[in-house]
């Protein structure tokens, strides 16, 4: 800590830090425009300039650019010194003498930060009278509209796109004052974290094409503090509501989880929300099809399948919230309730269960992934399964080199004199993968091979690091060197992370990833082990119950039951379709809760319309073991309403099993009371009847617009804001203005700051935790004494002559249920396909794209043939894309190819 | 008494004043074009919508009595797919005026909106929009935007460069 003098006051400031970050965080307004929380200075934009004074009897002090000056001790320093102000002002006329006169046609209109700091300059009149420089726009995909003549130079968004998420697709052209960025030529971004840009760039040059397509100002979403709910990361979101229809999600900063960024999975895929696929109103099947019931009828017909007597089996899901399946739980029983994973996935759910629950290794959270110095990936595509996961890797990636050109002198925010310093090099992150994946450029070297032969490899590396461990004989050289390298690329760190998780669908993978990291733990080093799940509740769901379908069709077979209740989950997705279809028929009732037409709900005999995420509050654990609490943004016009509210009105109305439940957070207590792992939950967030100088917390600006006319087309009456008794908020734009507790904030706002660029007032320091702590709680610590090592290692892989291994690829787009029913995200789906190594093209006798015909589980289906590369010889490579049959991967299959090819 | 007499005659001088009450509704009182009252949306002088969907009168409009959607049209002009006024919560401020970029909306003298029924007076966009261009003959915002649309590209609006060449370093 240093004292620095601001404005002839003395503060204290964190030694080394830059100037503008350390104003900042004392609540002082720097303008600034190429500065970033995540990125650090570039000293590009010049737009931050203050004055420094040398001592105390320097009265003329000079001018600085504050984001890449380090503070020191003593430091005399005016931002409202009048040569500065006049500096900065002139700045900003000289950025916006280009400016377009856009701001009514522009999407960043009211939440711009080059609107906000062009008014704390005070520039408010154009002086320059000549013509303004004009780029040609270029088209960039479903995701993300590009408008260039706003743009301001300031390179934020290739520092983001190339340097931070190591995209190559986008880049600054030409020279001087006509510096262009985007494409070399017109097509969607590759990078798929591409929607940050929106985010990135402090002008409307990047906006969100989706808001685009139903667009609304900032001030007139309706917003609530929310949890993503595409993938097993958990990131913090903020959707925003207008009319009834979710208009967009931004990013809710958390920094211990997804700190300023999104995936574009995550960004994107709320349009199922409003998809035509939902389910809106109850439904009943009949003998002449299916009709719409309404709401009370549907419940009495649940109530009198449920409460004529016989056995019920209630299915949950790993998409549905804690309180859902609990609710599911208490209805059935625990001996009749499943979680509702696959045969597959439950061994795999519960195997990573164990391991976190009794293995020495903790499971970092995503801020602590981006400080590892030294990682190993095992099996995982993570940035198709885990996005945000993968982006930190990238980070972690960048920490060993950082470490260099700190020793230099460097400090760590000078990101441009640390790029030179460090050129490109790459810290010790170790990949091993079935086939080359995005995450490899980030690596300084990859493993290719099935995943027997990933847990192999990691076997070698844990028995490098435990002599006591099994040797694994047979690999070639250049194999057990890598493995001797990681080995001691690892112990040489200070913070090792491994890396694994359901995606190659090995347990080997899995028990050999752990191994790893506990021989690490075992030799004194804080190892951490990050186990990647897929679904948004995979570990909430695996906590509750980790006992497969297979086991709910053994015991549905047994003939015993009656009616089934199943939760948020499209079993068709996860049992092979005739398993499916039989284990349905063995009961006389089916009733179905969900939000999305899928072919579960089509085989119901009564569905009940869910509330998705957007409509509903609930807890989700992510596979950190974080239990984070997402709150309800808007009310649908439809019957929706959250699954565990069904149930308990279900259990209320056949008067078997009366719940007291009155709110949400009942539910959340009992399930805390009853489940041990979940003791701890009811904290993640404060409970509905939490107030703030005895007000609610509103969901809307001070300034949204239409109160008195968005109805009056129906009534003029104004309706009465509904009621909600599960959160501390309310539907209206009463209420608490100021900041609540972090896991509370509905939206990023401060005085004179509408950007995103506000959170930094939210935050204890610039970049720093939310104030109060960033929001979610951990549930799962590591045990001191360690669990006994798995001792197995599996015998090498060997290309068959006539079966192939087939293995799971896990898309970015298309691989989770939800963000299919997206429709920018659904055409960026690739189309079917299977992957084989180009050697393999000749056993085959096919080109890339000929059809080849799969067989494998029993089921047989034509895919045209794309190289793979990375992939072994024998092994072939299953994206896992909607209209494929689920299968479960690793499996053994036959290959051949379906017709000759014309001659 | 004296004063008395004085109270008389003045008022009988009144008598013979000009008269101030207008014999409404026979007779209507000539009016300023600022005068607050009924609100329209105007055209651009090419006939075209003038409004584009800002949301910044609804934002401005102390009573909250401005609704709208923004679409866009196939020429890349942005306009509301609905837009609606509820008079009967308009206080006519002119705010909503004051605030529009595009001189699209606008307060005109006319103050003859009495109904019945309540209902009656939420205006919809077919009820507000005129075919001309109002108080402000010339202006046209999508000539002085840099955003382009159909007949006016990147470069042609007014006081704009032709784009940028960004090959311009290539041999
Ligand atoms: S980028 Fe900001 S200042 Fe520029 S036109 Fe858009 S809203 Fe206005
Ligand atoms: S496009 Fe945006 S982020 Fe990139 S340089 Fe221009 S203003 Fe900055
Ligand atoms: S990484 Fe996962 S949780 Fe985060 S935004 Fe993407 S899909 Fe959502
Ligand atoms: S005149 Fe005033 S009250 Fe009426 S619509 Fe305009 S801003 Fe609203
Ligand atoms: S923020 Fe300091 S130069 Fe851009």
């Amino acid at each position: 800590m240093a004292k620095i003098l601001i404005e002839n006051r003395e503060y204290e400031v964190e030694d080394g830090q830059n100037l503008l970050q350390a104003c900042l965080s004392h609540g002082f307004n720097i303008p600034y425009f190429c500065w970033h929380p995540a990125m650090h200075s570039a000293g590009a934009c010049r737009q931050c300039a203050v004055k420094v004074f040398k001592d105390e009897n320097d009265t003329r002090g000079r001018i600085v650019m504050s984001c890449v000056m380090p503070v020191a001790k003593g430091m005399r320093v005016s931002i409202d010194d009048p040569e500065a102000k006049a500096f900065r002002e002139n700045v900003i006329e000289w950025l916006m003498s280009n400016h377009p006169h856009d701001c009514p046609v522009c999407d960043e209109g009211g939440e711009c930060h080059l609107q906000d700091m062009t008014q704390m300059t005070g520039h408010v009149y154009r002086r320059f009278r000549f013509k303004k420089r004009t780029y040609k726009n270029q088209y960039l995909g479903p995701l993300v509209n590009h408008e260039m003549n706003r743009c301001i130079q300031c390179y934020r968004c290739v520092r983001f796109y190339r340097g931070y998420a190591g995209g190559r697709d986008l880049d600054a052209f030409a020279s001087r004052n006509r510096v262009y960025f985007g494409r070399s030529e017109d097509g969607v971004l590759e990078s798929p974290f591409s929607g940050n840009l929106v985010e990135v760039c402090p002008t409307g040059v990047f906006t969100d094409k989706t808001l685009k397509s139903h667009f609304a100002r900032k001030w007139d979403l309706q917003t609530a503090p929310s949890v993503c709910v595409h993938c097993g990361v958990g990131c913090n979101i903020i959707p925003g509501e207008r009319y009834g229809e979710l208009r967009r999600v931004s990013n809710r900063y958390n920094g211990e989880v997804n700190g300023y960024f999104l995936c574009d999975r995550g960004r994107f895929g709320y349009e199922f929300v409003n998809s035509p696929q939902r389910v809106k109103e109850a439904l009943l099947k009949t003998a002449d099809g299916v009709q719409e019931v309404s709401k009370e009828e549907a419940l009495r017909l649940a109530s009198h399948m449920i409460g004529m007597g016989g056995k019920v089996m209630a299915v949950g899901s790993p998409r549905a919230t804690v309180e859902t399946n609990f609710a599911l739980r208490t209805l059935a029983g625990a001996e009749n309730f499943y979680s509702g994973f696959s045969r597959h996935e439950a061994r795999l759910a519960s195997l990573i269960v164990e391991v976190m629950e009794k293995g020495p290794a903790r499971s970092p959270s995503l801020k602590e992934v981006r400080s590892a110095d030294a990682v190993l990936v095992l099996g995982e595509d993570v940035t198709n399964t885990a996005p945000i996961l993968a982006l930190a890797l990238r980070q972690a990636a960048k920490n060993g080199p950082l470490k260099t050109a700190m020793k230099l002198g460097i400090p760590f925010w000078d990101d441009m004199a640390i790029k030179t310093a460090t050129q490109g090099k790459k810290g010790p992150f170790y990949a091993a993968a079935p086939y080359a994946t995005d995450d490899d450029d980030a690596a300084v070297k990859t493993f290719h091979g099935p995943p027997v032969e990933i847990a192999r490899f990691a076997a070698a590396i844990a028995r490098e690091l435990n002599p006591s461990l099994p040797i694994v004989d047979g690999h070639s050289e250049e194999t057990a060197s890598l493995a001797r390298e990681v080995a001691q690329a690892l112990l040489e760190a200070e913070r090792p992370l491994v890396v694994s998780g359901t995606g190659s669908g090995s347990e080997a993978v899995i028990q050999a990833a752990a191994n790893v990291a506990w021989a690490l733990c075992a030799r004194g080093k804080k190892a951490g082990l990050t186990m990647v799940m897929p679904e948004c509740d995979s570990l909430g769901a695996a906590l509750i119950d980790s006992k497969g379908l297979d086991e709910a069709f053994a015991a549905a077979a047994e003939g015993e039951f009656d009616t089934l209740v199943i939760a948020e989950n499209d079993i068709f997705r996860r049992m092979e379709t005739e398993d499916a279809e039989n284990f349905l028929a063995s009961f006389s009732h089916v009733i179905v809760i969900d939000h999305v037409i899928n072919d579960t709900v089509k085989a119901a005999h009564i569905t009940l319309p869910g509330a998705s995420f957007a409509e509903s509050t609930g807890t989700l654990i992510n596979f950190e073991g974080r239990a984070q609490k997402f709150f309800q943004v808007f009310v649908s016009a439809g019957a929706q309403q959250a699954s565990w509210r069904w149930l308990k009105d279900m259990m209320d109305s056949t008067g078997l099993k009366l719940q007291k439940w009155e709110s949400l957070d009942d539910v959340t207590s009992d399930a805390a009371a009853v489940i041990p792992a979940f003791e701890k939950i009811t904290r993640a967030a404060p409970k509905h009847g939490f107030r703030i100088a005895g007000q609610k917390i509103p969901r809307q600006t001070h300034r949204r617009s239409g109160r008195t006319a968005v109805e009056a087309d129906k009534t003029v009456y104004e309706s009465k804001p509904t009621e909600d008794e599960d959160t501390p908020f309310s539907f209206s734009m009463e209420g608490f203005q100021g900041q609540p507790p972090s896991p509370l904030i509905a939206r990023f706002w401060a005085p004179g700051w509408n950007s995103v660029q506000s959170v930094t007032k939210y935050q204890e320091y610039a970049g720093g935790p939310l104030r109060g702590g960033d929001p979610g709680l951990r549930l799962i610590e590591p045990k001191v004494a360690g669990a006994p090592f798995f001792k197995a290692v599996p015998i090498s892989f060997k290309a068959r002559k006539y079966g192939w291994l087939l293995v799971p690829m896990p898309r970015l787009f298309g691989s989770e249920e939800l963000s299919v029913f997206s429709p920018p995200l659904a055409s960026l789906q690739a189309k079917p396909f299977i992957g084989i190594a180009e050697e393999d093209a000749e056993r085959l006798e096919v080109e890339e794209g000929d059809e080849i015909a799969v067989r494998a589980n029993g089921k047989s289906f034509g895919l045209p043939a794309i190289f793979v590369p990375g992939l072994t010889r024998g092994v072939a490579a299953v994206p896992l894309l909607p209209g494929m049959a689920m299968l479960t991967l690793p499996a053994w299959g036959v290959l051949t190819r379906a017709k000759r090819r014309a001659a | 008494m004296l004063s008395i007499l004085q109270s008389v005659w003045k008022m009988m001088l009144h008598a013979f004043r000009e008269r101030v009450t207008v014999q409404y509704p026979d007779e209507k009182p000539v009016l300023a074009p600022r005068y607050r009252g009924r609100i329209i949306l105007s055209r651009d002088p090419d006939g075209l919508e003038r409004c584009v969907a800002c949301y910044l009168c609804a934002a401005a409009c102390p009573v909250d009595c401005i609704a709208l959607q923004a679409d866009e049209t196939v020429d890349g002009r942005r306009y509301p797919s609905f837009f609606r006024i509820n008079f009967s919560r308009c206080i006519f401020c002119g705010y909503c005026e004051e605030a529009c970029p595009t001189y699209a909306i606008q307060l005109t003298p006319d103050y003859e909106m009495s109904e019945y029924k309540r209902p009656s007076l939420v205006y919809e966009k077919k009820d507000l929009l005129i075919s001309g261009t109002g108080k402000y003959p010339g202006y046209w915002y999508y000539k002085v935007a840099g955003a382009a649309v159909k007949g006016k590209d990147k470069g042609d609006g007014l006081e704009e460069e032709p784009p940028v060449d960004v090959r311009s370093l290539m041999p």
